[in-house]
């Protein structure tokens, strides 16, 4: 079994912040990071009968869309799924080789694929269903964060975030530390509510989601002239100029 | 940072990076294709790109997969067995070419629009068209007329831009948006980044839409509205705006026709029509001297109720008064519409009250100076924050011209056109109205040629394309008095017509990127079924067909010649502001196309091959007095093709410097200043010019000056068009031009000059009992507008569909999730799996469009899902009305555009049985690729560049 590390002193926690109240469900950024990391630290991304019967491949980021509630009540909600790099990852604990792991410097949790042994454990620790297995390789797969973009230093500072992040077309995924009480990240999470998928468990997700919101707009009743358009005809009534 | 465990941070992406535009759809953004060892690696969007500025979609990430389709088309084909035997050999470009060239030179000698050219989703239209303009064809058009020419069409005719390509909501300042008829399309980037905006900003979206997918989740409110019933809502909104007062009457007199004077005289061939002085100006009565005046006098005070007499003792009235009458009658109110529209009465006087909340009350003023084309200053530029987008759920509906209309009535009334949150145009719009010359092709130059572009804007029935008796000259009907304003072509009559030779026969259909044997005919069965028929003689009842494609599609075994295209990462193209520009409410732009990779087939693009097509045939402008082509290619021609002196393809980095903007002599370094520049290029407009363009001296001078409008006057909005008012009179039998009288009384409905709402033609005629339930289809985000659900990575996401209907309605139905059900409509049946859901209208059921392959097709395996679950709600729909009491079959189309009506289709729905059950049907015979096809078990794109 693999034990955790004690974060080291100053260390980031990084992580993503996932807007459901903005997210259409489109999965730009689901596609982005197969392309990105089909061909990056974890290569490949394998599919499996791609042009066959049934297509099905390893995706780190995977996007579901569903109905919540009955009725006029009911809302249709669409929900993004990845690794939530979690403070107390039982798929890092499960791991009879220390294949998994979570680095102490950001809390990022990894893979290494040299020692991972495909015993597929950790995919049964983890609840979020977050691990996906590359058969052809025998091992265990999973989001990196981008660690190969975040940290790559031939890459110009903005653009050193995860593709997920930055190809999101309605920006409603931010990346950051989640440490740093004035990261866009926290302070996002400070201001609107975000919250934890399945705290009761106790893996402590360090992704957080935001929740849904309502906007509106109070207004007072309109007059009503029965369509005799007296309220028109005063309007009406004001001199106006071309 | 220091590697550990195996971790690369110091790698860059490839060894290349080329900045190219994207295909993967219409929107057009800009991307960077990275490559390593000259192979593809990541493709990623353009941070400074205008269109997407950074971000992509799952189509444009999943490009890496169609570029490395094995559907890929690799050589010239020619037919050999029977059309769709799918029986090829494949030939040399040469033979090729030859034979289409033979070909086409007799029929251009002979008669010139027995070649008929339709495009599919063609970004090269003013290069397709204008081959087609000097071939000597009217028988040109794209793909608008199954696609969005009501949106098009009625925003030209009423605000001079439209939604979509020629305007934008203003994302930066609107407090509310009403999304109406849009699921997942049109456009894909530019709105989900606009969404983000407003929802960062807490701006109130209302999405209006019978189904609840995509942008319209994450509305703030949903409206699930009965399908068809929208500008029903809509007028309905206007009855609440009028009746409460709550308009803007100074923008309606400034910037609109509200106040000219309509002549009231019934029966005459003027009635409706404005009244004019001498010189031909429309008339207003000025309140401050009681005189009448030039409709665009000045400081005058314009009437805008009650009735005037005129000089020669008519009587006129404001075309303003005219409205309000029409739309303040009990049958307009929210009470006498709720039960039609599936809306409660109090939710369209919430969103009318709302509307004019922020309209009136949160105004958006920004401290910009400006002048407009009166010559008056003004301090600040004050905005209505109310934005508006509208798109297929209006434009695919035969009462969809009039429902937009009413759509742009709303804006203006409220004085929410281009103002500071509202929607504005995406320069090089707003256009005069009309936005063009009419449409050629009734005679020709001494050289062949047409004399303008086949497709036009006509500006009454004198410029309609008929004949003696009325009827069509073109082959599709447009601007004939069955569409008399197809300003797009109609390109879903093209195969029905040419077959039917109603009113000629043709010779040779030449059709580019569209898939009309399958997902773009509104009925692939009988799309197939009139490709393969024969005369008595043997031989085929449309005798040549050409098609170009770069996939292996349905369509392919059809054709007679078929030319492989490139795909989009192997060829140039220009995004070109003589068609389909990118330009947004900051400025103009357009952008290229450039060659990232060569192609490992014997493809060519067929922008190339439609240039030495033109020089082979000495066409004019393509080929000089000794007949020598004048172009070596398409990139040849994007830098040195003039269509006016100055005026090219490409807009920008013109000159012999390379600093004139949209006018300027060619620039021999034109293609080197855009690579250099990212592939695209754009004009920022100063701030005085971002805002009221339709009125704006500084920004109308600019835009004169850069040759992307003739005039620099004030274009006044059309809220009463004259125009569709001049058709209705020739329906009522004034004028020299008369329509066939099988239309006079359909004509004289429907060309309203203020908006109308009518039922959809097609409900009219099919019995609402036997068919009570509207079927409609959506397009995937992550395919919408796309060529590729054989793609690799696409198709995980989605591979079959089924068909949704809404709980209650499959309660009562019997059937429960994933049962398979039979949808009849009058047309024939199919065999598909239910899913039941919550967010849908009641009397809708609905479907992913195009997800259904036709076994074999695309080279997927003969059992993918996309062939044994995927299913086209197509093959229920009629290009074709049920016939008149005459026997005449009309076209399931808009009467005023001409647009396909495919989202007017009525179904009922039912249990199969258990001998139906089990696969969807129709279920046609499995193609066979004209190519070895060798598809891998796995895919490990990107193992290889790891381990190299």
């Amino acid at each position: 079994m693999t034990s955790l590390p004690q974060p080291a002193p100053n260390a980031k926690k990084l992580g993503l912040v996932i807007d459901l109240d903005t997210c259409v469900g489109c999965h730009a950024c689901a596609v982005n990071c197969k392309e990105w990391n089909t061909g990056g630290h974890s290569a490949p991304l394998p599919d499996h009968q791609p042009y066959g019967e049934e297509p099905d491949g390893v995706w780190f980021n995977r996007i579901h869309s569903f109905e919540a509630g009955c009725g006029s009540s009911s809302k249709t909600v669409n929900f993004p799924r990845s690794c939530l790099h979690c403070e107390n990852p039982q798929c890092v604990t499960v791991c009879p080789t220390g294949a998994s792991y979570k680095r102490e410097e950001d809390g990022i949790v990894l893979v290494n694929a040299d020692i991972c042994i495909g015993c597929k454990l950790c995919s049964w620790a983890c609840p979020y269903g977050a691990r996906e297995f590359d058969e052809l390789a025998g091992v265990m797969k999973k989001c990196t964060l981008c660690i190969d973009r975040i940290y790559n230093e031939t890459l110009p500072e903005a653009e050193r975030e995860p593709a997920c992040v930055a190809t999101c077309p309605s920006r409603a995924r931010h990346f950051g530390d989640f440490n740093d009480p004035e990261s866009k990240v926290s302070k996002l999470v400070a201001a609107r509510g975000g919250v934890d998928l399945m705290p009761e468990l106790g893996y402590k997700p360090v992704n957080k989601y935001l929740p849904p919101r309502k906007a509106s707009i109070p207004t007072k009743p309109q007059e009503q002239g029965g369509g005799t358009g007296n309220a028109l005809l005063r309007l009406l009534d004001k001199v106006l100029s071309r | 940072m220091k590697a550990t465990r195996g971790i690369d941070y110091s790698s860059p992406i490839g060894d290349e990076v080329a900045h190219t535009t994207c295909y993967m759809c219409a929107c057009r953004c800009g991307i960077k294709v990275h490559l390593k060892d000259s192979q593809l690696r990541y493709i990623e969007g353009n941070r400074d790109h205008p269109v997407n500025r950074g971000v992509l979609c799952a189509k444009g990430s999943a490009g890496i997969m169609n570029v490395l389709s094995p559907a890929r088309l690799r050589k010239p084909l020619k037919r050999v067995g029977e059309r769709g035997a799918g029986e090829f050999e494949e030939i040399e470009w040469e033979e090729a070419l030859s034979i289409i060239t033979e070909r086409l030179a007799n029929i251009r000698a002979t008669d010139a629009k027995r070649f008929v050219f339709f495009t599919g989703r063609d970004q090269s239209q003013s290069l397709t068209g204008y081959f087609a303009q000097m071939f000597g064809s009217l028988n040109f058009a794209a793909h608008g007329g199954f696609c969005t020419v009501n949106m098009a069409a009625a925003g030209l005719y009423s605000v001079g831009g439209a939604f979509w390509e020629f305007g934008e909501p203003d994302w930066d300042y609107a407090k509310i948006f009403l999304l109406i008829g849009v699921a997942e399309d049109h456009d894909s980037n530019p709105i989900k980044l606009g969404l983000g905006k407003l929802k960062e900003r807490g701006a109130k979206i209302i999405a209006v839409n019978p189904v609840r997918t995509g942008y319209g989740a994450i509305a703030d409110e949903f409206i699930g509205i009965t399908p068809g019933t929208d500008g029903l809502f809509v007028l309905a909104l206007v009855h609440c705006l009028l009746d409460s007062g709550q308009i803007d009457t100074e923008f309606l007199v400034r910037y609109t026709n509200a106040h000219y004077l309509v002549i009231d005289a019934p029966g005459t061939a003027e009635h409706g029509l404005f009244a004019r002085d001498e010189s031909g100006a429309p008339l207003c009565l000025d309140r401050a001297d009681g005189a009448l005046k030039p409709a665009s006098t000045i400081g005058a005070d314009p009437v805008l109720l009650g009735s005037v007499t005129l000089l020669d003792g008519r009587a006129a009235c404001p075309a303003f008064a005219i409205l309000a009458e029409r739309y303040l009658t009990p049958d307009c109110a929210p009470e006498a519409v709720a039960a039609r529209c599936g809306i409660p009465a109090e939710t369209i006087r919430r969103v009318a009250a709302e509307l004019a909340e922020v309209a009136f009350n949160q105004p958006v003023t920004l401290n910009v100076p400006w002048t407009d084309t009166s010559g008056r200053r003004h301090e600040t530029m004050q905005g209505r924050p109310v934005a508006m987008h509208a798109m297929r759920g209006i434009s695919a509906h035969s009462n969809g011209f009039q429902t937009c209309r009413a759509i742009h009535m709303l804006q203006m009334l409220l004085g929410a056109v281009d103002t500071p949150g509202s929607w504005r145009y995406k320069s090089p719009y707003p256009k005069p109205i009309p936005a063009g010359p009419p449409p050629c092709g009734k005679t020709h130059l001494e050289n062949g040629a047409l004399a303008g572009s086949p497709l036009g804007f006509p500006r009454g029935p004198e410029d309609l394309l008929v004949d003696e008796a009325g009827e069509a000259l073109r082959l599709d009907r447009a601007f004939s008095w069955d569409a008399p304003l197809g300003v797009h072509g109609l390109m879903h009559m093209a195969i029905a017509e040419a077959h039917a030779q109603d009113r000629y026969p043709i010779d040779t259909l030449m059709i580019y990127m569209a898939n009309v044997a399958w997902n773009s005919a509104m009925n692939p069965g009988d799309a197939m079924r009139l490709l393969t028929d024969k005369n008595p003689d043997g031989s085929y009842r449309i005798p040549f067909f050409i098609l170009a494609d770069a996939f292996f599609s349905e369509t392919v075994p059809y054709a007679d010649i078929v030319l492989p295209d490139t795909t989009y990462l192997e060829r140039y193209d220009c995004i070109s502001l003589l068609d389909r520009p990118i330009g947004s409410a900051h400025g103009p732009a357009d952008a290229i196309r450039i060659p990232v990779l060569k192609p490992d087939r014997d493809v060519r693009p067929f922008q190339d091959v439609l240039i030495d097509l033109a020089g082979r045939l000495k066409l004019p402008n393509f080929a000089d007095a000794e007949g020598k082509p004048l172009y070596s290619s398409y990139a040849d021609y994007m830098v040195r093709h003039q269509r006016k002196p100055g005026v090219g393809p490409l807009a920008g980095f013109r000159g012999a410097d390379g600093d004139a903007i949209g006018k300027g002599e060619v620039n021999p370094d034109q293609l080197d200043r855009y690579i250099a520049n990212g592939s695209f290029w754009r004009h920022h407009l100063p701030e005085d010019q971002l805002y009221y363009k339709h009125a704006n001296q500084a920004y109308l001078q600019t835009a004169k000056a850069m040759g992307l409008i003739d005039c620099d006057t004030q274009i006044t909005l059309q809220i009463y068009s004259e125009t569709l008012q001049k058709f209705r009179l020739a329906a009522q039998g004034h004028g020299a031009h008369q329509p066939p009288e099988r239309l006079r009384a359909r004509l004289e409905k429907v060309m309203d000059p203020l908006p109308i709402w009518y039922e959809p033609v097609e409900a009219t005629m099919v019995s609402r009992e036997e068919y009570p339930l509207h079927a409609l289809t959506q397009r995937p985000m992550a395919m919408y507008h796309s060529w590729g659900s054989q793609n690799a990575w696409l198709r995980q996401i989605l591979s079959e569909n089924r068909l949704y209907l809404n709980h209650e309605t499959a309660a009562a139905l019997g059937i429960a999730d994933e049962d398979w059900v039979v949808v009849e409509s009058r047309n024939g049946a199919l065999t598909c799996q239910a899913r039941l859901m919550e967010g849908v209208n009641p009397n809708t059921v609905w479907t992913w469009n195009a997800i259904g392959k036709r076994s074999g097709a695309w080279t997927l395996d003969k059992q993918a899902p996309e062939a044994e679950r995927g299913f086209l709600l197509n093959h229920i729909i009629s290009e074709y009305l049920p016939p008149d009491a005459n026997g005449h079959r009309a076209s399931n189309s808009d009467p005023i555009t001409g647009q396909a009506a495919w989202f007017d289709l009525t179904v009922r729905v039912r249990k199969a049985t258990d001998a139906e059950a089990g696969a969807t049907f129709p279920h046609h015979e499995p193609l066979r690729a004209p190519f070895r096809v060798e598809n891998p078990e796995h895919l490990q794109f990107g193992a290889k560049l790891e381990t190299r």
